[in-house]
């Protein structure tokens, strides 16, 4: 049997699409990180909030697409200035651990919420991409997932732009990378923190807005969380250039992993490459290593 | 009113149970505890025993999490390998019930101190997610080892037998549940007045610190992972013997994020903990299931909406605990008994 190099370039390009709202996820994830070293496991059901804001504004209240995906970001942005604002805020200077926990318990908390409003069963986003094909050399890719791709390329580079040049911007890394220097300098540390929860908000209920329609919506897509956070891990939590990395290698890894052995294969592919990295690089390929001392 | 306890001899400085009010309560609970099965409905006994293997398990993750310091999100599957070897073992070989659970204790302490050995190297978050990474890969071979696992389609145990006696009922596995369980929490109590412990203690508050004083950190974690797994083993063991049918699904992820959270909401770091955390944590469901009994002729869909305000109260308990009451209940049963210690004085 000769390999079909055309179906493995069609998993590949699928991978990628997958990748780069993997991505954008662990965007939002390393952008929670830097500011406030928050290892916010919720971000998955973040996400999942995100996609139903939407449902609910195309299905429900009959918006079309353009309102209804910025009211969607709006959304997500809100809910994240409320649960840094509510929860997250209380436990500074508690240990990592505590806080890690916390965010455990945010997630479980936004699932059920989701079941309740919106029910259990998975349902299918609008349809506002349109079907079809787009063929790159000779290979079959969905449409969705091209737009989901170039979408997702395109707020990561704005993301990248705003933190290079906006005053912002600026001001989350002065705090990433000190908060007292940043304080002593004028910085608001404390609207810093909401700042970063409510982008890290609207990225997670973009990418969510983007995964439900590749995939339809459930309360239990939270679970894509879960690759994000690989992806972060692998990257390094607190490096940006990482995580997009980080997206890439699990994109793939997925991809391939679930055509070529399985669909069981997929998890404990991720997670062997995670295993691997952190057995290699115990702090990511591309994280800060910490250096200890008494 | 006590105004002080006098102590005059080392021994005495060191028990467990240091007052006489306190043995005397011991006494009080140990009567009641063997007392319960011939009063309690078959209902209760099966709670009973669910909370008792429940207990073992938070025990044994207390001990990795609260005591060293090591954060596990992989409690529910190391529970998994333990049941998984009492199936294999009671099916394939037929071996006595007291055996098997001892078995399935060392196989989980295996698996746990190999999938310990990154600690060292990575710590907080990152060993967490290395758990996370262990369990679903445990997972992942429950589901596809199916020569030994049966596959998805999972195990059927034939009940527990000791000493000739078959224990199917909850009545019966009660006697067998309750001696383990109170010896492994005694157990667990006494390991912190040892070197070991000492060092487990030492490690969690500064692990830099005690390797400086002479305590080999390798050695330790991957110790306190294999006890912890050995506690998650005979505690799954039991679980196979109890529910009589192990499938891969029977140990999800959510169930050792259920652990984690009883040892929160329990208190950290404190044996009490372990215990009150289990209790409480494996009766709100039940006690939610009983409001919506209630509930249901005045709304009509409360069943319907059970399971996801189940997920609601279980995210909202460790929230709130973590927020209002970090040391958990083992905290606030420590108000209550000092305020009883102060009495005519207010606290």
């Amino acid at each position: 049997m000769d390999f079909d190099w055309l179906f493995f370039f069609e998993v590949t390009l699928a991978g990628l699409g997958n990748a780069a709202l993997l991505a954008l996820t662990g965007l939002a994830f390393v952008l929670i990180y830097k500011a406030t070293r928050v290892v916010n496991l919720a971000i998955g059901e973040m996400l999942m909030v995100g996609a139903y804001l939407f449902f609910s504004f195309t299905a429900g209240l009959g918006l079309p697409t353009y309102v209804a995906i910025p009211a969607a970001l709006v959304g997500g942005g809100f809910l994240g200035a409320v649960l840094e604002r509510t929860i997250i805020r209380p436990m500074l200077g508690e240990n990592a651990i505590s806080v890690f926990m916390v965010t455990i318990g945010i997630g479980s908390v936004l699932m059920g919420l989701a079941e309740i409003i919106w029910g259990a069963a998975p349902t299918a986003l609008p349809d506002f991409m349109g079907g079809g094909a787009v063929f790159i050399f000779d290979a079959y890719v969905s449409r969705k997932v091209v737009i989901g791709f170039t979408v997702s390329c395109a707020v990561i580079a704005a993301f990248l732009l705003v933190f290079r040049f906006w005053r912002g911007g600026i001001a989350l890394r002065a705090t990433a990378t000190d908060q007292a220097a940043a304080y002593s300098c004028g910085i608001n540390v404390p609207a810093v923190f909401s700042l970063a929860w409510v982008f890290a908000g609207m990225a997670a209920a973009g990418a969510g807005v983007l995964v439900g329609a590749v995939g339809g919506i459930s309360p239990a897509m939270g679970v894509f969380g879960l690759s994000a956070l690989v992806v972060v891990i692998v990257g390094g939590l607190d490096s940006i250039s990482g995580a997009l990395i980080g997206a890439i290698l699990v994109g793939l890894i997925e991809a391939w992993a679930g055509t070529f052995l399985g669909g069981e294969y997929k998890m404990l592919a991720t997670f062997s490459l995670l295993m691997l990295v952190l057995l290699v690089r115990p702090y990511g390929l591309f994280g800060t290593v910490e250096i200890e001392r008494l | 009113m006590r105004i002080g306890t006098l102590k005059e001899t080392y021994a005495a400085d060191e028990a467990l149970f240091d007052t006489a009010t306190q043995r005397a309560w011991l006494v009080v609970l140990a009567v009641a505890l063997v007392a319960l099965p011939f009063v309690a409905n078959e209902y209760f006994l099966y709670l009973a025993c669910l909370v008792g293997i429940h207990i073992i398990s938070t025990t044994g993750l207390n001990i990795l999490t609260g005591f060293t310091g090591l954060v596990s999100l992989g409690q529910a599957a190391f529970m998994g390998v333990g049941a998984y070897t009492v199936a294999v073992l009671e099916g394939r070989l037929g071996t006595p019930a007291l055996l098997n659970l001892l078995l399935a204790g060392i196989m989980t302490a295996l698996v746990g101190a190999v999938v310990g050995l990154p600690s060292l190297r990575v710590k907080g978050l990152y060993l967490a997610m290395a758990t996370i990474a262990a369990s679903f890969i445990l997972h992942f071979v429950f589901a596809n080892w199916s020569s030994v696992t049966n596959g998805v389609s999972g195990i059927n145990v034939a009940p527990a037998s000791v000493l000739g006696l078959t224990l199917s009922r909850p009545f019966a596995l009660y006697w067998l549940i309750l001696p383990l369980m109170a010896v492994m929490v005694l157990a667990a109590a006494n390991l912190f007045r040892t070197r070991i412990g000492r060092a487990f203690i030492a490690i969690r508050d500064r692990d830099i610190s005690a390797e400086v004083l002479g305590i080999p950190l390798l050695r330790y974690k991957l110790m306190s992972f294999a006890l912890s797994s050995f506690y998650a083993g005979v505690a799954g063991g039991l679980w196979a013997y109890f529910f009589r049918v192990v499938t891969p699904e029977s140990f999800p992820f959510v169930y050792s994020i259920f652990f984690l959270a009883a040892v929160i909401v329990g208190g950290m770091g404190t044996i009490l903990g372990g215990i009150l955390g289990a209790i409480f944590m494996t009766m709100v469901p039940e006690v939610l299931k009983l409001m919506v009994g209630v509930l249901s002729p005045i709304l009509p869909d409360a069943v319907a909406i059970l399971s996801p305000v189940r997920t609601i109260v279980f995210g909202a308990l460790i929230i709130g605990f973590l927020i209002f009451e970090p040391h958990g209940l083992a905290e606030i049963w420590r108000r209550t008994r000092r305020f009883f210690h102060l009495w005519p004085f207010k606290t």
